[in-house]
């Protein structure tokens, strides 16, 4: 695995630790430059300043010849003074360049010529300013391991000899390195502190991606469920993901039962046109053969059994013109317009029914003024409805009937208590032919289907364990093309 | 005439103070020289709080770090007694008179010592430092000064060439300084001041070794300026005297590290006299 490839989890928290790291890194490093440089500086002006009080101090014992006063006094000063610690000695040269006195006299015996003492003062005898108004002389070479700060030792105009105040480079860099432990120590405590919140923020901020990747990952499959709003309530991009994410499976339900439907009313659109193609197909030969029957019986002398033989072929016959006369439904019979009052015919037509099953019947009922619907076809989708229902819901059954209208539309709802629907049965239950029990045709549906899709309306079944529902919504301004005109017959 | 009755008890009020403020003598005042561990003040409070209860007069020390200092405050009369050295007794002695000696390790005597820094396992005697750095007590230093350089001297040599560079610390305590820090490679310290300094101090001393000792002289006099009157000196001697049989006296002994005073004799001082002979002074 190429490391962009790892998780945005481990990504995020790495990208922001090295960040971080670097930028820890960067002002510890500048912060260190600084100090570095404020050292030495200190360092020398310190020096300067014990030089500059010593070397006044130190004029008149030189010029007394105080050797011993001139050892107390270096003595002191290096003791004494604040940064006693970094000044490893003060040495009191003459004229001559030969040792006055040293704050460490084992190291410079008295008398000893400076450049004799070792590489460095040598070097320094070399180059240091020997007038008598000369200013202080720093020596700070890259090669030496000392840093020798020289000051005369002179007042109004004459010079005894110089003060060399040396102190060790190490000591400027055990200073260093002390700052320099801190700010490590500092920069690691910072490390600590922010690291652990950078792998915490980029597991969280991450862990909402994880959910929404994973929901998106399972969109199409079974397993496809919903997101909880509330795993993400912020309005950030995050939250538009998600927000973007719920519409995108609403709109992807909604196309996928568009979807469905369309199919659905194609279906069952071919299956109208077939089945009224059929029907126009036998009702013609039907016609011819019923005036046949009726022209035989009227006008010739059939014996007894030709009369039986022609009563039952009429009787079959009619029951085929029956049957095929349900097929061909037809919505634009002439009616009057529906009103609250057919809704009190249909119940009285059913009240027989219901007593007959004990089923009780909860009815409610809100229609205001007359509509343009068809009374007839309409009372015909209620009254199969209802008696599908009451024949569903059994014995102590309930039903309910509940009916309101508004501007637009009329909106019938009928639900029964009785056994669920499976959902193969609702696919194909409005096809002609369907009977889920013994009684009937099993064309109730189908007509009920017909009549409402040719009113423009809808009428759908939902089942669950407790209820089994039919909504028929049909518009109360008619449209003037209907979906499905194709399954008129002429 | 009550006002003038007042102030007339007053003036004798005053009068009557006066005179018993003097009752209570002149403050008595003796010079310290380095000839001891001069800066231990604490233990110096003492003695003059000491002295002036057994005096039952004032008493001041007053402190010179150069022999000469305390040489000219006895000349000037500006002190009645002083804790001199054996070469300014000498040199003052018509100046002054002997009133007391310190008695040493039981005895009224002490010596030089002859030091060098610890690291010089060589060095045996005077001559072995040639050419080195020394340090000088006093220029009227008797141990400090004229026994090494009689040393030299007796040896042949001349003791303004025979160091490379010499000076002077102006007390025997900073000379054991100079040889202990190193500024020094060689010194001639008082015996005695050597010795107090190795109880208070051993780790100043243990840098430091003695290379030779010198004959021994009669110890760093007390001595009384010759206008001291007789009681003064008789009073001033008898409490010197009777320090050891007092427990406050006798524990401030120990802590100057002595056993007691002895009036002592100028003999005591014969020695130093040949040596001072030697230089062709009286």
């Amino acid at each position: 695995m190429r490391l962009f490839d790892l998780s945005l989890r481990y990504k995020m928290p790495l990208w922001g630790g090295g960040l971080i790291l670097v930028t820890a890194l960067t002002l510890s490093a500048s912060f260190m430059w600084q100090a570095w440089d404020n050292l030495h500086h200190d360092l020398q002006k310190n020096a300067e300043d014990l030089g500059r009080s010593t070397a006044r101090a130190l004029f008149p014992l030189m010029l007394h010849d105080e050797v011993w006063q001139a050892f107390e006094t270096v003595s002191l000063s290096l003791t004494s003074s604040d940064n006693a610690a970094q000044t490893e000695s003060l040495v009191v040269f003459d004229n001559q360049l030969r040792v006055y006195i040293s704050s460490d006299s084992q190291a410079h015996r008295l008398t000893q010529p400076m450049a004799s003492l070792d590489a460095e003062f040598a070097a320094l005898a070399a180059v240091m300013p020997k007038a008598p108004d000369a200013d202080v002389f720093v020596r700070d070479a890259s090669d030496a391991s000392h840093i020798y700060v020289a000051l005369p030792i002179a007042s109004g105009g004459v010079r005894l000899g110089t003060l060399v105040v040396a102190y060790h480079k190490s000591v400027l860099w055990q200073r260093f390195s002390q700052l320099l432990r801190n700010a490590v120590g500092i920069t690691l405590l910072t490390l600590a502190i922010l690291l652990p919140i950078t792998a915490y923020w980029g597991r969280r901020m991450m862990r909402p991606m994880q959910w929404i990747t994973e929901r998106i990952r399972r969109v199409g499959t079974a397993d496809d469920a919903s997101v909880n709003p509330s795993l993400y309530p912020y309005g950030d991009e995050v939250g538009l993901l998600y927000a973007a994410y719920l519409d995108m499976r609403v709109k992807l339900q909604q196309k996928d039962a568009l979807e469905k439907e369309v199919i659905e009313s194609e279906r069952m659109a071919a299956v109208g046109r077939l089945t009224a193609s059929i029907a126009h197909e036998i009702n013609n030969p039907l016609g011819g053969m019923l005036n046949a029957i009726s022209t035989l019986k009227r006008h010739g002398n059939p014996d007894l059994v030709t009369q039986k033989t022609v009563s039952l072929l009429e009787r079959g016959l009619s029951h085929i013109r029956e049957t095929v006369a349900a097929l061909l439904v037809q919505s634009k019979v002439k009616s009057r317009p529906l009103n609250a009052s057919d809704f009190d015919d249909v119940q009285v037509l059913v009240a027989h029914a219901l007593k007959k099953q004990g089923t009780r019947l909860d009815w409610s009922v809100s229609i205001t003024s007359d509509t343009t619907l068809p009374s007839t076809l309409v009372r015909q989708v209620l009254i199969n409805l209802l008696l599908n229902a009451i024949t569903a819901a059994g014995a102590a059954g309930q039903v309910n009937l509940m009916a309101q209208t508004d501007e637009k539309q009329l909106k019938v709802v009928i639900d029964n208590t009785g056994q669920p629907m499976s959902s193969d049965q609702l696919g194909r239950l409005f096809e002609p032919f369907t009977s889920f029990t013994n009684e009937g045709n099993g064309l109730g549906l189908w007509i009920c289907y017909q009549i409402v899709t040719q009113l423009g309306g809808r009428i759908q079944a939902d089942s669950n364990a407790e209820r089994t529902r039919f909504t028929v919504t049909l518009p109360l301004i008619p449209t003037d093309e209907p979906p499905t005109p194709q399954n008129l017959p002429d | 005439m009550i006002t003038l009755r007042k102030f007339l008890l007053l003036i004798w009020l005053f009068a009557w103070s006066l005179s018993a403020w003097a009752a209570a003598g002149s403050t008595i005042r003796i010079a310290m020289t380095p000839a001891f561990l001069h800066d231990q003040h604490a233990m110096l409070a003492q003695w003059r709080d000491y002295l002036q209860s057994q005096l039952k007069r004032p008493v001041e020390f007053i402190q010179r770090d150069r022999y000469r200092e305390t040489i000219d405050l006895l000349q000037q009369q500006k002190v009645d007694f002083a804790w001199i050295c054996d070469y300014p007794y000498l040199v003052l002695k018509d100046d002054v008179k002997l009133l007391a000696v310190a008695l040493h390790q039981g005895k009224p005597n002490y010596q030089a010592y002859l030091i060098v820094p610890a690291t010089d396992k060589t060095t045996r005697s005077i001559a072995d430092l040639k050419g080195s750095i020394f340090a000088y007590a006093d220029p009227y230093s008797n141990t400090g000064y004229l026994v090494p350089r009689f040393e030299i001297k007796r040896g042949g040599a001349d003791p303004a060439t025979f160091f490379r560079r010499t000076f002077f610390t102006w007390s025997h305590r900073k000379v054991i300084d100079a040889v202990a820090s190193g500024v020094a490679q060689g010194a001639s310290v008082d015996s005695y001041v050597w010795e107090s300094l190795a109880k208070v101090r051993p780790d100043i001393t243990a840098k430091t070794r003695i290379a030779w000792k010198s004959a021994l002289f009669g110890f760093p006099p007390m001595v009384a300026q010759r206008n001291v009157s007789a009681a003064d000196f008789k009073r001033m001697q008898q409490v010197l005297m009777d320090m050891q049989n007092h427990p406050q006296g006798l524990e401030l002994l120990k802590r100057l590290n002595l056993d007691g005073f002895v009036p002592g004799s100028p003999q005591l001082y014969d020695g130093v006299v040949d040596m001072m002979r030697q230089f062709g002074e009286p």
